[in-house]
Parts: structure tokens; C-alpha cells; sequence
């Protein structure tokens, strides 16, 4: 896509995070929706194209009483709302629709409406997978884990400095679900998951929702807020199963969608004032950091502990406190986006002053999918 | 409660036989010679459907895990190790390891293993590995 021809001009999450037991899965699609149509000043007429994820857009469509010329269900786990992005301003410059409300809502924690985790026995993970006992994302994203410490060096402390880091992030924002500082020890000290993943290394399970109103930045010039410029996307998937990544010590979806997003927006790693990394493990800021080109393989470690990505840092990363600290639903990717928008509103909690890009990264499955968007609020 | 077991499906058969016959069996390309795993009737490295089923040596090394705390209610008490082995044939398949405490300790990354078949049913043997004899 051409960089900037594109730019959100609503975003919003649910009105509550954390525990919402009296919200259904659709309730907090549609609590996002509307709280991010007003942001926009818009009503369900004005949107021609949805996309979702989890639920199916035709579910999303009827519920708020939208009729699309554009429809994604693009579903590849939690980066998949950094998809629908890129498809959403694709279809608006090949001029499929104008107006495009991209949701998310889960009911993580308290799984009111929500459907399972299931996999056929006959499938791939089924066969190869599910019967050496793994369960939940924490014994299966976590696998890859050991070869990548071997490889580089890196300790447990090293992976708990990750948790530690964004707790400080958290603790600026009021809506975070844990604000109080913590030590590596304290990580170290939680209970044991998934060795040598303890629960403070782990990401949170809350309820909750987002939404994202895309338009030309031809039009977005006359929406109530400041216009966030779409500058470069990036998507690509790997495999579904982890077992079967080429590289332990690389996601080669990261490579190829973040590559993909940085050639399109002709910007350098250097312009970049601020970066989100779906951190729903402590590993996968280390993954992101290497495999987005930040710095080389091996690097993430030093680069976390020497506070590059800390508060006073030249990269701040996951600002809101990330998955391991702000909120977690199970497809977290929309919270880094949003994140991301307000970091260029200059509206967020803890706000980098004069940031001009963004970078929002996620993963789907197990290191099974990616997408990147890089924002801009430089017309 | 029973062990979560696989279902063959006819692109699979072949595998799951082998382990229920105490082969492991690969599949390699016959015309660029890559061996893969998990089983498909074509080469995924060439897309040629001219692929033949061979009894791989059932070595490899240990090559990255998890040791599993919370247990899954069909997988008993205990925590295990959830490990992924790299065969010497090159593919690499996600397995349990027996025969060796399911401890940081006793599982060291690289230690050479060998392939256990562990019966569950007439029909399904897991294709397990235990640390390397000799």
C-alpha cells in the first residue's frame, strides 16, 4: 500500500478490563464497537466493512445492524486484528468500501459465552502434539524456549527482567490489571508453570475488548480526532504447530511480516519513537526485538537489561505494561494497536513525548502467524 | 482418565502402523532426497509427489522442552517433560521422555536419545524417547 493513504480515525477498548462475568463474548465486541464509534462520531450506517476475529464477521454485522460491501474473518490468533489492518486498507484503496470497524472481545477469564480450545484428534497437532500432554499456550509456546537460552546464553533471571521491566510500564497506567512493582526475584519466586516458566513470566487471563475505525486520510481529515496515518504492514504465518518451526532461536513469520511492514514504509529502525511486542510470554520481546531487526540475534538480552526499553529508554516497548502486566484476553494483539494509536493521539498513560512512529507487532497461535503495522501521526 | 490419543488419517496410516510395529518411520523425497516430518504424500520441500516411507533410525538428541507443571488430568500426577527431539535423519517431532527423572537436573539440551515405543491401545503405540544406551 501506498504509506499514509490510509488512517485510523476511531479506537477504543471495552469500558472495563480485567473481570467482566456479567459480559457475554459478543457483549464486549459491541461495548468496543460502539465506544469506538462514538470516538469517530459515527453510527452503524456510516461503517461498510467489519472484520473480526473469534467470532465471525457475519455474527459482529447483525448484532450492531451493519450491512458490509467488505467483510474479513481473517482468524489467526492474536495478531490477527494487525491483519485485518493491512486487508481493511487494502480494500479501502482498491476502494471495496470506505469505512471499515475492525473488533475484538473475549471473555478470557470469565469465559461467559466463549467457546473452546479444542483440536481434533485427526489433525496435525492432535496427532503430533496433543498426546505428549501439552495444554494451555504456557506448555507450548514456552517449547522453543531452552534452545533459544542455550543458543544465546540467557538465564532465567534474563527472562524475568522482561516481566520486571514492563511491570514499571504498568505502574503509570491506571488501567492496568497489576501496577505493583516486582523484583527478578520476585518473578523467580512465583510459582513454577511450564519450567523454566514461572507464573510472573507468564501473561494474564482478563476479559475484555477493542476497536479500530479505519477510513482514507483523505476523509480522516474531517473526523473529530487527530488522524493516525497508517505507514507499512507486514503479515506472514509459519506453522501451527511449534514443533515444526525451522528455527528454535527465530519466528520466521516475525522476518518476513516484519520486513515486509519496514520495506513499505520506508522508514529506518532508527525513526522508530515507540514499539509494541505481544509479550504473551516473557521470551517473545527478545524474539521480537532480533527478528524486527532492532538488533542482531543474540542482542535482545543485553539490550532489555542495559533499560533501552525501559521508562527514560530510546525504545520504549509495551508502554501500556504488555500482556504480562496490563491485560490479556487471549488475543491480545488489539491492545498493542491500541496502545500504538494512543501513544500517537499523545494520549496514553504513559505518554513518550514527540513520538511520531509506532511500531505494533503481534503473533498468532504458537509462533504461528504474524502481522506488523507501523503507525505515523506526520501527515 | 485416558491418555488423549492421535486419530491416523490415511496421509498418517503409515506412520502410526510403524510405531504399532516398533519402526519409526519417515518419509523422504526420492527425487531431491529431503526427509520430513509430519507425514504428507508430497515432498514439502519440492512439492514432487514422488515420496517413498523409510524406517528411520529412531537416534536423535534431545532438543528443546518444557517440564510441565500443572499436569493434564489424562497425563497422571507427576510433572513432565514436554520435549521436542531432533532426529539424525534431520526432521524434528515433539515427544515425552522416559527412563530419566523429569528434572532440569537429568534432561541436559544435546544429550543423545532413542526412541520407546509405548503401547496405549491395539492400534496406537507414542512414539517416546529415553536417553541413549551405549
Amino acid at each position: 500500500m501506498k504509506p499514509k493513504s490510509v488512517a485510523v480515525v476511531g479506537a477504543a477498548e471495552t469500558t472495563r478490563l480485567g473481570k467482566i462475568p456479567d459480559v457475554s463474548v459478543i457483549g464486549l465486541h459491541a461495548d468496543a464497537a460502539l465506544n469506538a464509534m462514538k470516538d469517530a462520531g459515527l453510527k452503524p450506517s456510516d461503517i461498510d466493512g467489519v472484520a473480526t476475529a473469534g467470532i465471525s464477521p457475519v455474527e459482529l454485522a447483525h448484532y450492531l445492524g451493519i450491512t458490509p460491501t467488505y467483510a474479513d474473518g481473517t482468524s489467526v490468533g492474536g495478531c490477527s486484528f494487525m491483519l485485518h489492518v493491512r486487508h481493511a486498507a487494502a480494500a479501502i484503496n482498491e476502494g471495496l468500501c470506505k469505512t471499515v470497524l475492525i473488533t475484538h472481545g473475549e471473555s478470557g477469564r470469565s469465559r461467559v459465552g466463549a467457546g473452546g480450545f479444542g483440536r481434533a484428534p485427526s489433525s496435525l497437532m492432535g496427532q503430533f502434539e496433543m498426546p505428549y500432554g501439552v495444554t494451555s499456550p504456557p506448555t507450548m509456546f514456552t517449547i522453543p524456549v531452552l534452545r533459544y537460552m542455550k543458543t544465546y546464553g540467557v538465564t532465567e533471571a534474563d527472562l524475568a527482567n522482561v516481566a520486571v521491566i514492563q511491570r514499571e510500564w504498568a505502574a503509570k497506567n491506571p488501567r492496568a490489571s497489576f501496577k505493583d512493582p516486582i523484583t527478578v526475584d520476585d518473578v523467580l519466586n512465583s510459582p513454577m508453570i511450564a519450567w523454566p516458566f514461572r507464573m510472573l513470566m507468564c501473561c494474564l487471563v482478563t476479559d475484555g475488548g477493542g476497536a479500530l475505525i479505519l477510513t482514507s486520510a483523505e476523509r480522516a481529515k474531517d473526523f473529530p480526532q487527530k488522524p493516525v496515518y497508517i505507514l507499512g504492514t507486514g503479515e506472514s504465518v509459519e506453522t501451527p504447530m511449534v514443533s515444526q518451526m525451522e528455527d528454535f532461536t527465530s519466528s520466521k513469520a516475525f522476518r518476513v511480516s516484519g520486513k515486509k511492514a519496514f520495506e513499505e514504509s520506508g522508514i529506518k529502525h532508527a525513526d522508530v519513537d515507540h514499539l509494541m511486542i505481544y509479550d504473551a510470554f516473557a521470551h517473545l520481546p527478545l524474539y521480537g526485538l532480533e527478528d524486527l531487526g532492532f538488533v542482531k540475534p543474540g542482542e535482545a538480552r543485553d539490550f532489555i537489561n542495559e533499560r533501552n526499553t525501559a521508562i527514560g529508554g530510546k525504545l520504549p516497548l509495551n508502554t501500556n505494561g504488555g500482556g504480562l502486566s496490563y491485560m490479556h484476553s487471549g488475543m491480545y494483539g488489539m491492545y498493542a494497536l491500541q496502545e500504538s494509536v494512543r501513544q500517537m493521539r499523545g494520549t496514553a498513560a504513559a505518554q513518550i513525548e514527540g513520538a511520531k512512529v509506532s511500531v505494533a507487532h503481534g503473533v498468532g497461535g504458537m509462533f504461528a502467524a504474524s502481522g506488523t503495522v507501523i503507525f505515523s501521526n506526520e501527515t | 482418565m485416558a491418555r488423549m490419543l492421535p486419530e491416523p488419517t490415511p496421509e498418517t496410516r503409515h506412520f502410526w502402523e510403524g510405531c504399532r510395529d516398533g519402526e519409526l518411520r519417515l518419509q523422504r523425497c526420492t527425487e531431491c532426497k529431503h526427509s520430513y516430518f509430519p507425514p504428507r504424500d508430497f515432498c514439502p520441500k519440492c512439492a514432487s509427489r514422488d515420496v517413498e516411507v523409510y524406517k528411520a533410525s529412531g537416534k536423535g538428541i534431545l532438543y528443546s522442552y518444557v517440564i510441565n507443571h500443572r499436569p493434564r488430568p489424562d497425563m497422571g500426577t507427576e510433572p513432565y517433560a514436554i520435549a521436542v527431539v531432533q532426529l539424525n535423519e534431520g526432521p524434528r517431532m515433539m515427544t515425552n521422555i522416559v527412563g530419566c527423572p523429569q528434572t532440569p537436573e537429568a534432561l541436559v539440551l544435546d544429550m543423545p536419545m532413542q526412541v520407546h515405543f509405548a503401547k496405549q491401545t491395539d492400534d496406537i503405540s507414542l512414539p517416546l524417547f529415553e536417553p541413549a544406551k551405549g
